[in-house]
């Protein structure tokens, strides 16, 4: 379990018994192979990137668990006085009127790439996991919009979206007739606005990645079955489908992680206000950009990674499991 | 992928086999999600192709009378577009260039030897980019704005100016603090990555050679690094894009505008220069295009990384 090494060894080993003794010899060779220069080499060339690791990423983790226990305003050091208990999390939940919104916010994001933008992409998929006369054109079609930055992707669904300049307003003759519908800026639909915008770029995604998982399906397993007579939608929900399981944990969780990381768009359109609220943006809104709220904005951090440790455990055990 | 499909269905094609009715409704369908794909970019385009005056005259869903590149030669000279294409360039081509050495070195410690941490290590690694980049920003703001960096004058080629290393005594507001930030986080993606991919390596390799006496530093960049050229490929290619695309830490981590790298940058443009949609589209194409033109050329590296990064070794 500790060692994704061996599990190379015995497909080299020619028979299985010797296998273990193998592995064995062969790590102890290993190591008297590495002079004390080679050993001092490797703990360089993994403690340097680690270190930075260590301290740009979890050491700032580590801190805004820490943080979220206190007032602190970002500027002096952090004293006894400042520590503060659970009162940020009391205020969030309690007293702060814009959290329940974002979480319900981030929530519906979740929702939306998983039961409507995910799907598709699959279905795009399967669709395209055939021969195909023009299939690569198809393909390519479907993913271009992933290789664009968040921020261009909302600019050119500004263009789609804008209230009186804006396509749809003015393909469906609204602007003529003066019932503007303000996609953007009306906090009822805006959200659902700026999601397919962000499912157009999912989409793409996750078919590019479905795709891979389907091409690594023993194709015997199709032949077997349409041999005994299943038609091709049988075939994919009895027989591809449960040989996709572990692919289908990593596409949801790669959805979710996307979901939960959701901050570009809203920014663009409208900083993240009026209707548009996300955990993402209020962190950063209430720590950086406005207010000097640490203590309250890394509370909110906290409620995010709570969030996202779900998934990204599931991915590690998930992917670990694969690697051993 | 569909290179090796596409010779094996000359033979049996069509003029054999029947065309299905379901066939056709395949592709029926398939074009016209195409075509509902391609619409928002389309549409862009035709907008930055039109003068706002004809826009105005004919209303936004008219047939053009004029179609010219105006829109863009004014983003271009206006909004100085070339300036951020150098601010981006001077993040992007150092960040992707030390994540690869990073994390191959890395992902080559954990998959040739086994030693006792190599796991946990590749763990911290993969978790760490997995982790929404605003649950790390506050303290992570805090630590660029208390870090001191030394300020040794610039170097200057025209209007453009890069300091060395710093030009406030900080890290906050430096090239060299986001280059930093990218290189750190997607470290933690390539690694996860790279070690895939290094698994698949014999480690006979490595140990034939250390017995001919070559130390590690060798065997990494010797032996192992010009074994993994597909997978450094398809990395670049993913990284340029990640980099390029980044929005939140050049918004957050640089307060300087002119510093900020093309996507970020356009989002100042767009109440500065970019005053109408005709603008705006001109602008965000431009951004589009270096990532566009990249995804072309080198299709197979981009999608071959996303699928060697997400789904298996």
């Amino acid at each position: 379990m500790a060692n994704p090494t061996t599990s190379l060894a015995p497909a080299r080993a020619t028979k299985a018994s010797e296998a273990g003794a193998l592995v064995i010899s062969r790590r102890r060779r290993r190591y008297s192979l590495l002079t004390n220069w080679d050993k001092l080499i490797l703990v360089v060339m993994v403690g340097v990137p680690l270190t930075l690791d260590l301290i740009l990423i979890w050491g700032p983790t580590i801190a805004s668990i820490l943080l979220s226990f206190t007032n602190w305003s970002g500027i002096g050091p952090v004293t006894g006085k400042n520590v503060v208990g659970l009162k940020n999390y009391e205020t969030l939940f309690f007293g702060y009127s814009l959290f329940w919104p974002a979480l319900e916010h981030n929530l519906i994001w979740l929702a939306f790439l998983t039961f409507v933008a995910t799907p598709m992409g699959m279905f795009l998929a399967v669709l395209l996991d055939r021969e195909l006369r023009g299939k690569r054109i198809y393909q390519s079609v479907f993913f271009l919009p992933v290789v664009l930055s968040l921020a261009v992707v909302g600019f050119i669904w500004t263009l789609q979206y804008g209230p009186s300049d804006g396509f749809i307003n003015n393909a469906l003759g609204l602007v003529k007739s003066g019932n503007i519908i303000d996609w953007l800026g009306n906090p009822a639909i805006n959200l659902y606005a700026i999601l397919v915008a962000a499912s157009w770029r999912h989409i793409g995604y996750i078919m590019v990645l479905y795709l891979a998982g389907l091409k690594s399906v023993d194709p015997s397993l199709r032949e077997a079955a349409k041999v005994d007579g299943a038609t091709e939608w049988q075939t994919f929900f009895s027989v591809v489908l449960p040989v996709m399981a572990p692919i289908n944990v990593i596409i949801v969780v790669v959805t979710a992680i996307e979901a939960l990381r959701a901050f570009d768009l809203a920014y663009i359109i409208n900083r993240g206000k009026n209707g548009l609220e996300l955990l993402s943006v209020l962190i950063t809104n209430n720590s950086i950009s406005e207010a000097s709220l640490v203590g309250f904005g890394s509370a909110i951090a906290v409620i995010l990674l709570v969030i996202s440790l779900g998934p990204i455990v599931l991915y590690l055990t998930r992917v670990m499991r694969t690697v051993t | 992928m569909s290179t090796i499909a596409a010779p094996t269905r000359i033979p049996v094609g069509p003029r054999r086999r029947p065309v299905k009715p379901a066939r056709i409704a395949l592709h029926v369908f398939l074009t016209a999600m195409v075509l509902l794909w391609l619409f928002p970019l389309s549409w862009a385009i035709f907008a930055s192709l039109r003068p706002i005056g004809d826009t105005i005259t004919n209303g936004f869903v008219s047939w053009p009378e004029h179609l010219n590149f105006d829109n863009y030669i004014a983003a271009w000279t206006q909004a100085d577009i070339p300036y951020y294409y150098v601010n981006t360039l001077i993040i992007v081509v150092p960040g992707v260039i030390l994540t690869l050495l990073l994390a191959s070195m890395v992902a080559f410690c954990c998959s040739q030897f086994s030693w006792k941490f190599n796991l946990v290590v590749l763990m911290i690694f993969t978790a760490g980019n997995l982790l929404p980049p605003q649950v790390i920003i506050v303290p992570l703001y805090w630590i660029y704005l208390n870090t001191p960096l030394v300020a040794l004058g610039s170097i200057d080629v025209g209007k453009f100016s890069c300091p060395l290393f710093s030009d406030n005594g900080l890290l906050y507001d430096q090239y060299l603090g986001i280059i930093l930030i990218h290189v750190v986080f997607q470290t933690g993606f390539a690694t996860f990555v790279l070690s895939n991919y290094m698994k698949t390596i014999t480690k006979e390799i490595t140990e034939s050679a250390l017995v001919d006496g070559a130390n590690l530093l060798q065997i990494w960049w010797n032996v192992v690094l010009p074994l993994c050229r597909p997978a450094l490929a398809a990395l670049a290619t993913l990284l340029f894009t990640f980099m390029y695309n980044d929005f939140f830490w050049a918004l957050i981590l640089l307060q300087t505008g002119l510093k900020r790298p093309i996507t970020s940058a356009l989002n100042n443009l767009q109440g500065e220069f970019f005053i109408n949609y005709n603008l705006i589209a001109a602008g965000s194409l431009l951004a589009a295009i270096p990532p566009i033109i990249i995804y072309i050329a080198l299709q197979k590296h981009f999608v071959a990384g996303l699928t060697l990064g997400s789904t298996k070794g």
